[in-house]
């Protein structure tokens, strides 16, 4: 039997030319990624939009006509109230007489902003206790996640009226949230009420990576906690993250806008304004038949939620191991 | 013997599990000398790998090890974790049956094997470490290492993985290399180049190997000496070409005659499936599946004894020539 199976096999000579090939160009897992999400036409589509609203946005005092508190034209020289859209503003004006389009883009500055920030922070948390839950298990797990449970079973609007009513004289929260009408004030609230969903996503995704092959791999060849937390799962985690900080964003833009329509929204001084007061403040208008002051601002809101969950969906695709296949 | 790089023994693993406590491994001894290869061939559930992944610390919370496995002065059972991440890598490395997985996806080949050396050797600078992986790529037969070292793992076939894994786990010079079924994933000619990339580095870097397999082919290969598992215990160990011609254990003689050999028709396969471990047989655990049982079996566990070329752990080896 021995013999049969000593008998030397002829093993090519791994450095000839014969079996050296031709190398193909080599694709790193991001643009692999990157070529799955173009070939999402939505997503593509709506990330062009995005970034023009982003342009238009981020540059607010060269493309807006009017500053944010500003009057088309003063009172004096005629009516300049609920003026329905005509070539000096395009969108109409509401009614103290100002531009609704430079309102929207103006308004769509602090809105994106607070859902930037909100979205940062909740990625942020919910990242650090997903991944020490997922990672370390046990107890700790056990614990966090209650805390999620519980974090996840107050509603927002009970947890603003504690925060603004009850917490407003206890000094350090004040210091910290600062006036219950500043933005700080909002993105830190739904920062609070935001990071549950990121904490359950990514805890899940580090339980399943920590018993990945190339993970126990690693341990087997004498890697330390740190270098397997920071190496192995928080990169293989970056796309998961990335779609939550999308969704994230949409989410807390919509809450904003939400506690807007209550009339707890930001007040950023001077008379800014936001997506979700701009709303609130079309109630008004409803009944008078202003349809401009509706329609405008209800439409950038939804064209604005619409980009960023079709960018996340195609995000969410372009991660996905699964979807491997498909590429060409 | 005194100069075992890995020296075991009497090493126990009990599982607790819901249904009560189950008993992996029941007393294994073994040495494994510089440049040597040790084949540890068995079943599945024989104990095998269970055996080594415990002495490297890679078991789970619900696993309880006694005895003694050292490496030099080092005793493994019972380090504590720091203790044990140095011992990983640097004085035992273990590859693992799956190599497609065994890769992380989003980074660089070359840098997950720079990352293996700078895990263990922290004064090397990032440069110096990845020239280094590409001469170790370069020494497990990848061709073209300057460029496949700037792949990613999916540009790699299964073999070319392996390779990767093999250069990870001689980055830094491990005394004992640990090969979990190195080759049961990849087919037959991958397999060879493989195993010759492994009896390579055994000889010019002196390590020492334990090849943890059930292919009895890969095993006459490649060992020089071959023990056999059964049960979560050694049930005969010899020099490679006794386990073939001399075997004096049934069990071995059954694994030989499952084995499939040119010119002869038919198989003959070890009727009947391996122990439940919750409730080992008291005994000879291979007893009920023999067809050499006799009484005298179910007594004490039997020890490894010299009978004729081999040790056996069969109370009957003496009796056993005359009976086949």
């Amino acid at each position: 039997m021995r013999d049969a199976i000593s008998d030397p096999i002829e093993l090519p000579d791994p450095h000839s030319d014969a079996s050296i090939g031709v190398l193909k160009t080599s694709m790193s897992p991001k643009r692999m990624a990157l070529k799955r999400f173009v070939n999402h036409r939505a997503a593509l589509i709506s990330a062009i939009v995005l970034v023009c609203i982003i342009i238009f946005v981020a540059l607010a005092p060269i493309t807006t006509r009017y500053g944010v508190n500003e009057t088309i034209f003063p009172a004096s020289e005629g009516p300049n109230q609920n003026l329905a859209p005509f070539d000096l503003a395009w969108f109409g004006t509401d009614g103290n007489g100002r531009d609704l389009y430079s309102r929207i883009i103006y308004g769509a500055q602090v809105s994106m902003l607070i859902g930037l920030f909100t979205a940062i922070g909740s990625v942020l948390l919910g990242t650090l206790v997903g991944g020490l839950a997922g990672y370390k298990g046990g107890w700790l797990d056990d614990i966090l996640m209650r805390v999620t449970d519980i974090f996840l079973a107050l509603p927002l609007l009970v947890v603003l009226v504690i925060v603004r009513g009850m917490l407003k004289n206890v000094s350090w929260v004040s210091t910290l949230m600062g006036d219950p009408n500043s933005v700080r004030f909002l993105v830190i609230l739904l920062t609070i009420i935001g990071w549950m969903g990121v904490a359950r996503l990514i805890r899940g995704q580090v339980k399943q990576l920590k018993e990945r092959e190339f993970v126990e791999a690693a341990r087997a060849l004498g890697a330390t906690s740190k270098r397997i937390m920071f190496r192995h799962l928080l990169p293989n985690s970056v796309g998961q993250i990335m779609v939550a900080l999308t969704f994230a964003v949409v989410g807390a833009i919509a809450a904003e806008a939400t506690l807007s329509f209550f009339g707890y929204g930001p007040d950023a001084g001077s008379g800014m304004t936001s997506l979700g007061l701009l709303i609130r403040d079309s109630k008004r208008a409803v009944p008078p038949g202003y349809w401009w002051l509706v329609v405008f601002p209800g439409v950038f809101f939804i064209i604005l939620s619409l980009c960023i969950n079709f960018i996340g969906d195609g995000l969410r695709d372009a991660v996905d191991p699964k979807m491997q296949q498909e590429l060409k | 013997m005194t100069d075992a790089t890995l020296s075991i023994r009497d090493l126990r693993v009990t599982f607790k599990t819901l249904l009560g406590p189950v008993q992996a491994v029941r007393g294994v001894s073994l040495d494994v000398h510089p440049g040597e290869v040790l084949g540890v061939v068995g079943e599945s559930g024989s104990g095998k790998s269970v055996s080594f992944l415990s002495i490297m610390g890679l078991l789970g919370k619900n696993a309880v090890i006694e005895g003694s496995a050292k490496v030099g002065d080092v005793e493994l059972v019972g380090a504590n974790q720091k203790a044990m991440r140095r011992v990983r890598g640097s004085e035992v490395a273990m590859i693992f049956q799956d190599p497609l997985s065994a890769l992380n996806p989003v980074h660089r080949v070359g840098a997950q094997v720079a990352e293996m050396i700078l895990a263990h050797q922290r004064d090397m600078s990032k440069d110096a470490a990845a020239n280094r992986a590409v001469e170790l790529l370069d020494l497990v037969g990848i061709p073209q290492p300057e460029q496949r070292a700037r792949q990613y793992a999916h540009e790699f076939s299964g073999g070319m993985r392996q390779r990767v894994m093999i250069a990870m786990a001689i980055a830094n010079n491990p005394k004992v290399l640990i090969a979990d079924e190195p080759t049961t994933a990849l087919d037959v000619t991958v397999q060879a180049q493989i195993l010759e990339v492994i009896d390579r580095i055994r000889k010019e870097m002196g390590t020492a190997v334990v090849l943890i397999t059930h292919d009895l082919g890969v095993v006459a290969r490649m060992a020089d000496r071959v023990q056999v598992m059964y049960a979560g215990r050694v049930v005969e160990r010899s020099d490679v070409h006794n386990i073939f011609h001399e075997s004096r254990h049934p069990y071995t003689r059954g694994l030989l005659g499952s084995q499939p050999t040119l010119g002869r028709e038919r198989l003959t396969p070890i009727p009947g499936a391996p122990p439940n471990m919750l409730q080992p047989p008291s005994g000879c655990a291979f007893r009920a599946r023999c067809v050499h049982a006799a009484p005298q079996c179910a007594g004490d566990l039997p020890e490894l004894v010299q009978v004729g070329l081999t040790e056996s752990a069969c109370v009957r080896a003496n009796e056993l020539e005359a009976l086949v």
